[in-house]
């Protein structure tokens, strides 16, 4: 069996097992801190390095690490890769650290990082299981800041505000295209929303797709996904 | 002896200090700039009701924390920054918690110069609805800086209030909660200021001297 090639893993982590769209990991920060985009961003930069540190760890040490104690070990790794950059957030960006507060910790409990950990580093190479933290990172990070674009541009009409709490500078009131928005978007009902929206939309899209396939190539029907 | 569960404790114990030692070399990287930020944080968080005044510096030095009960608005301890012009005192800064808010406490600084004239309010921490409470920060309008220059002379105390309840100050679209419960903290910490301002101002610490009288 060949391994298959970046692009492809790329898409499955972005779009066939996006972590948050198709397993519904990780809801708990996914829902909570994405009432703006830079929130989702921040949170997704972070989680995104959290993932690829662990996953990195977990390949690297995997030899020595007996079936009966890798999930203690596991969370060993993992709760000392969110302190560490809990702490380089309180360093480098110290007002998005005060924006997402409790949720940068509350990484440690991001069960979509657990789960790469037991299900793929634990039985692949280094560089293979970075690939893989990176991917599967990457589409819940990028989940992250599509659903705290559309809450944010719903909810207070603006788009990309208060950038500088992640590139330093003034306040920066971002792209203002009303001014307020409906409220609720940005309420805790909103988030709810937002991703039962973002999961009916790429369920619709998987499945325009799958039947212009089967049009196309009839009796061979490909890749069916949910 | 169980040599597989010996083996786990070892690789169990290694892995826990391998950790340990990244954590710790993260904190070591990072703490200095964490206690500097810290700091500026706080600086910048008082700029609001220092803007305007002369002092000499070191007002996050001049910290005296008034512990519960106290007449000043919150149930928890109250921080007061006192700022000085070389040895004479400019202003106090309170930093107090509205209690009346529609989500829990509003964190809220209030600066009062020695002659109980108000120099700046800014409101630091709180759980308003976002989009109608929020509107009470300094950096999503200008409502706060209505309270500059103003006294317990100007408006009387009976018309520190908004202006739907009798009073003299503006209240916000959709929101007349989170300002009510504002103006009642701002007032009462002006009053607290009125009654106490020598002792704020008085060399010994008001927390050292209150342990003493009670005991």
């Amino acid at each position: 069996m060949t391994s298959p090639g970046f692009i492809e893993r790329f898409k499955t982590g972005l779009w066939y097992e996006n972590p948050g769209l198709v397993q519904l990991l990780g809801l708990c920060p996914l829902l909570a801190v994405t009432s703006s985009f830079v929130n989702g961003l921040g949170l997704g930069i972070a989680t995104l390095a959290v993932l690829m540190a662990s996953n990195g760890l977990v390949s690297a040490t995997r030899r020595w690490i007996q079936a009966e104690i890798r999930i203690p070990i596991y969370v060993l790794i993992i709760a000392s890769l969110v302190t560490c950059i809990e702490l380089i957030f309180k360093a480098w960006f110290p007002a998005l650290d005060r924006s997402l507060g409790i949720f940068i910790p509350l990484i440690v409990t991001n069960c979509a990082i657990v789960a790469r950990a037991e299900v793929f580093a634990s039985r692949n190479p280094i560089g293979s299981s970075i690939t893989d933290g990176f991917v599967m990172g990457s589409g819940f990070a990028l989940l992250l800041m599509a659903i705290g674009a559309f809450r944010e541009l719903l909810g207070q009409g603006s788009l990309f505000a208060r950038m500088d709490m992640l590139l330093g500078g003034e306040p920066v009131r971002g792209l203002v295209l009303t001014d307020g928005g409906w409220l609720p978007a940005i309420l805790p009902p909103g988030a709810f929303f937002s991703l039962a929206l973002a999961i009916a939309a790429k369920n619709a899209i998987d499945r325009r797709q799958h039947e212009k396939r089967q049009r196309a190539m009839p009796g061979r029907a490909r890749r069916v996904t949910r | 002896m169980n040599t597989a569960l010996f083996r786990s404790g070892i690789t169990l114990a290694v892995i826990a200090a391998v950790c340990t030692a990244l954590v710790a070399l993260t904190y070591r990287l990072t703490a200095e700039q964490i206690v500097a930020n810290e700091q500026a944080w706080l600086e910048r968080s008082l700029q609001p009701a220092l803007a305007g005044l002369f002092y000499t510096s070191g007002v996050t030095e001049s910290k005296i924390i008034i512990p519960p009960p106290h007449e000043l608005p919150g149930s928890e301890a109250a921080i007061v920054y006192r700022v000085y012009a070389e040895s004479d005192p400019v202003a106090a800064l309170f930093v107090v918690s509205a209690r009346d808010g529609y989500a829990g406490p509003i964190r809220i600084l209030v600066g009062i110069d020695t002659m109980g004239v108000v120099t700046g309010v800014d409101v630091l921490e709180h759980q308003e609805t976002p989009g109608l409470g929020d509107q009470v920060e300094s950096s999503r309008s200008g409502w706060v800086r209505q309270f500059n220059g103003r006294s317990l002379l100007d408006p009387e105390p009976t018309g520190w209030a908004i202006k739907g309840d009798g009073g003299q100050f503006d209240q916000l679209t959709g929101a007349s909660v989170t300002p009510r419960a504002i103006i009642k903290a701002i007032k009462e910490t002006l009053l607290y200021f009125d009654a106490h301002s020598e002792d704020i101002f008085a060399d010994v610490d008001p927390v050292a001297n209150k342990e003493e009288t009670e005991q």
